[in-house]
């Protein structure tokens, strides 16, 4: 049998590929880590000294703040328009609703610190007890990857007002599924704290 | 098979200036040399370490000279303190488990020669990978402040178990800043590992030639994308364990602690902790990085080894579904670190099984590295001897593992040095034997020039006879009861087998200097070795069709294509009795 080879040449580029693989890699490697968070705290919450935490109103609004970004983001989205060197630049309405995701996703970032705020307010820190405990570093440490996507939105603003204001469409993309991942995640966390803090 | 992707344009622009080209390089090659020489510096700290743990161990009254220099408090006038012993002890196992283990087979030569050998021009994302690198640069740096800080290195093991890692000054000397450092240091690690973990797959998975499909990969290159999966898992793991170990150490948390603790006659104002928490996050990393360590290494040795012989294994194929499954499993058996944990016997069984069922795939793999061995005219010299010396450590430490594996024996074998010996063969000195292997075999292409065989033999004969002298007692140790961690042996039984361990010493010793031998060869083979040609082996995988060492873009401004599987020895070709991949040449009944 004669050598074969496999000339299959796909339409993106291997570079924009590579960043699709790695923004879901990257989820997988986060997704990993709440689940150890997870774990952790399913194993904790078997001890004596394990008891009730009353969940501040606010990660409600919270909540809806997050998954309206969520859909300004896919709104933005629909405003891109490709350029000729096979890039995107985004149309003013698009530009609005990028900055409206940016300010939600801030407004969120504030509305989990007004929580902590009001739990601190009732003597409840980190160490009062297992429940506080997990509430913040959970929480906490969602905020944190939120900031990451918070980044990511300003430098896309940034990229679409400055230079020619254009970007690789691939960017903006992995930049709306990483910012979904948060949401959904978050509402994953919120039920874990509803149902077992 | 999946299809293979377009390559992109040059994905950094060439380096200019002394920093960007040798310091924040975005060349994956500057970066694994980076590894290298990080794993490198390690690997001789931590050997040094030993040396001085074991003269501790047979003369625990012994000044040694200049160990005052290191720390005053745990080595008053030269003599080792029981305490330092332990501090030791735990910095010996992280430089070499992390930094060592982790650093050279998988981050340095997986970094230097996955890109090339799936014809990319770089890794995928250049800047994370620089990242990776300094992120990994930082855990080091500050792991080693540990030495110099008033508190000195921790005592609680490289598995810093809790609840003694977890409280903090009055659990002994290092508890206090020693044990901070470990944990942001291994945080940092993880991090940088997760960055260079992700990079790895995405990679492998998108930035291949045109014409190379999966199992077009040659076997080094599967092996450091199984074990970039294995690692994205276990980090992702370990560090929010250290999040939280921190937090119980600074923040006042209870994750690890439970209620009652007393330490240096104070009760510990925690309640309610898991120190089991922490074994189970620990070993579900801990034990896939057993496998971080050695499936690099097993992919090394049979891409070196398929070279010397001339001829492909029995099936490259089954080697690839071995290393899977190995990697499947690695996360189903960290249970069986705990059998002495108390845990329910039922969960010792369940954890017993697979890690049983684990030596079907591994004992596939040493099956089929010596039935492809049989036969064979096999080329000796350094690196085809380290290769074969790989098989033999990885056989004689794992067949160990048989009886570790079952939780009645591990019980009584599980706090000896039967252990001890077990996982320094089985994992430490079998995967380094990859890494030297991969050195010797690599070198010409990462320099233009050999390394020196008269040295690279003498370094293997003492290095494989010395390793042999110094972990197989240690099996026989532990049959007999010989405790491990221990600073000193001062129980009756004992004194019998004390002549035993200051052989085991002066053994170590040896093998030790031996490898300054390797590092002289290194360092002198660099500048002065033999000039060597861009295909000195005769090899088939694109990392030797480019010039040695390679341009900064790897293929110049060609993209590679792949006609062939990478291992198409014993066939006519028109350079000899090799085709390489990227050679267009028919070869009847090839891929």
């Amino acid at each position: 049998m004669a050598s074969r080879v496999a000339p299959v040449v796909t339409a993106a580029s291997g570079a924009e590929r590579a960043s699709r693989s790695g923004i879901w890699v990257g989820i997988f490697a986060i997704t990993m880590s709440f689940m150890a968070f997870t774990s952790a705290l399913f194993v904790r919450e078997g001890s004596l000294d394990w008891g009730h935490l009353a969940l501040p109103s606010i990660l409600y609004l919270n909540t809806l703040l997050l998954l309206a970004s969520s859909g300004t983001f896919e709104l933005s989205r629909r405003h891109l328009e490709a350029t000729p060197g096979g890039r995107v630049r985004s149309g003013q309405m698009g530009l609005i609703w990028l900055a409206a995701t940016l300010a939600l996703g801030i407004a969120f970032c504030a509305g989990q610190y007004i929580a902590w705020q009001e739990l601190r307010a009732q003597g409840v820190y980190l160490a009062t007890n297992p429940n506080s405990s997990f509430f913040y570093v959970l929480t906490f440490i969602h905020v944190l990857h939120v900031v990451a996507g918070i980044s990511a939105f300003i430098y896309l603003l940034g990229r679409l007002l400055l230079r020619n204001g254009s970007l690789r469409r691939s960017f903006f993309d992995n930049t709306v599924i990483y910012w979904h991942f948060m949401g959904v995640l978050w509402v994953y966390l919120l039920l874990l704290c509803r149902m077992k803090l | 098979m999946s299809e293979t992707s377009a390559q992109p344009a040059h994905v950094h622009a060439p380096p200019t200036g002394f920093w960007r080209k040798y310091v924040f390089s975005l060349d994956h090659k500057v970066i694994g040399k980076q590894y290298y020489g990080l794993a490198l510096v390690a690997v001789f700290t931590g050997m040094i370490l030993s040396w001085l743990m074991r003269l501790h161990l047979v003369w625990p009254a012994a000044r040694i000279p200049g160990l005052e220099l290191l720390s005053k408090a745990g080595a008053p006038g030269g003599v080792m303190t029981p305490e330092y012993y332990l501090s030791l002890l735990t910095m010996h196992g992280t430089l070499m488990v992390f930094f060592v283990l982790t650093n050279a087979p998988f981050a340095a030569f997986g970094n230097y020669f996955l890109p090339i050998q799936i014809g990319a021009e770089d890794m995928a994302f250049p800047r994370f990978n620089m990242m990776s690198f300094w992120v990994t640069f930082t855990a080091w740096v500050v792991l080693m402040l540990a030495f110099v800080i008033p508190d000195g290195p921790p005592i609680a093991g490289w598995t810093e178990y809790t609840p003694l890692s977890a409280i903090g000054k009055d659990a002994g000397p290092g508890m206090q800043w020693g044990a901070s450092l470990w944990g942001l240091s291994i945080a940092l690690f993880c991090a940088g590992s997760l960055l260079g973990a992700l990079n790895f797959i995405a990679t492998t998975l998108d930035l291949r030639a045109k014409g190379m499909t999966l199992m077009r990969m040659p076997l080094c290159t599967w092996a450091w994308f199984i074990t970039s999966c294995i690692a994205l898992l276990a980090f992702a793991v370990l560090l929010p364990a250290c999040i939280l170990l921190i937090l119980d150490r600074h923040a006042g948390t209870s994750f690890f602690i439970p209620s009652g603790i007393v330490a240096s006659d104070r009760l510990q104002p925690h309640a309610g902790g898991s120190p089991l928490l922490w074994q189970h996050l620990f070993w579900f990393f801990g034990h896939p990085e057993v496998y971080i360590a050695i499936l690099p290494s097993m992919g090394i040795v049979s891409h070196i080894l398929i070279n010397s012989m001339r001829k492909p294994l029995l099936s490259a194929k089954v080697v690839i579904y071995s290393m899977m499954s190995i990697g499947f499993l690695s996360y189903m058996v960290w249970g069986h670190h705990m059998f002495l944990s108390g845990m329910n016997p039922m969960s010792a069984l369940a954890f017993s099984f697979p890690t049983l069922t684990i030596t079907i795939p591994a004992t596939i793999l040493t099956l089929i590295w010596l039935g492809s061995l049989y036969g064979a005219n096999i080329q000796i010299n350094s690196a085809s001897l380290f290769a074969l010396g790989f098989i033999s450590m990885f056989v004689a430490g794992g067949v160990s593992g048989f009886f570790l594996a079952q939780p009645s024996i591990d019980i009584y074998l599980h706090a000896t040095y039967f252990v001890v010996g077990h996982f320094h063969m089985v994992m430490g000195v079998a995967s380094l034997f990859g890494v030297f292997a991969g050195t010797y075999f690599w070198f010409p292409k990462m320099t233009g020039r050999y390394m020196n065989e008269g040295l690279g033999k003498l370094h293997f004969w003492i290095t494989f006879i010395g390793t042999y002298c110094i972990f197989m007692p240690f099996h026989y140790l532990g049959l007999i009861g010989n405790i491990r961690r221990y600073q000193s042996f001062v129980d009756d039984f004992m004194a019998p087998y004390i002549p035993l361990h200051k052989f085991i010493t002066i053994a170590a010793l040896i093998t030790g200097a031996a490898q300054f031998i390797f590092l002289f060869n290194l360092i002198y083979s660099r500048f002065k070795g033999k000039p060597a040609p861009e295909n000195p082996w005769n090899a088939t995988s694109l990392e030797w069709s480019i010039p040695s060492p390679p341009p900064w873009n790897n293929f110049g401004d060609k993209h590679p294509v792949v006609y062939h599987d990478p291992y198409q020895y014993g066939v006519k070709g028109s350079k000899g009795d090799f085709v390489m991949q990227d050679s267009p040449e028919v070869i009847p009944g090839g891929d």
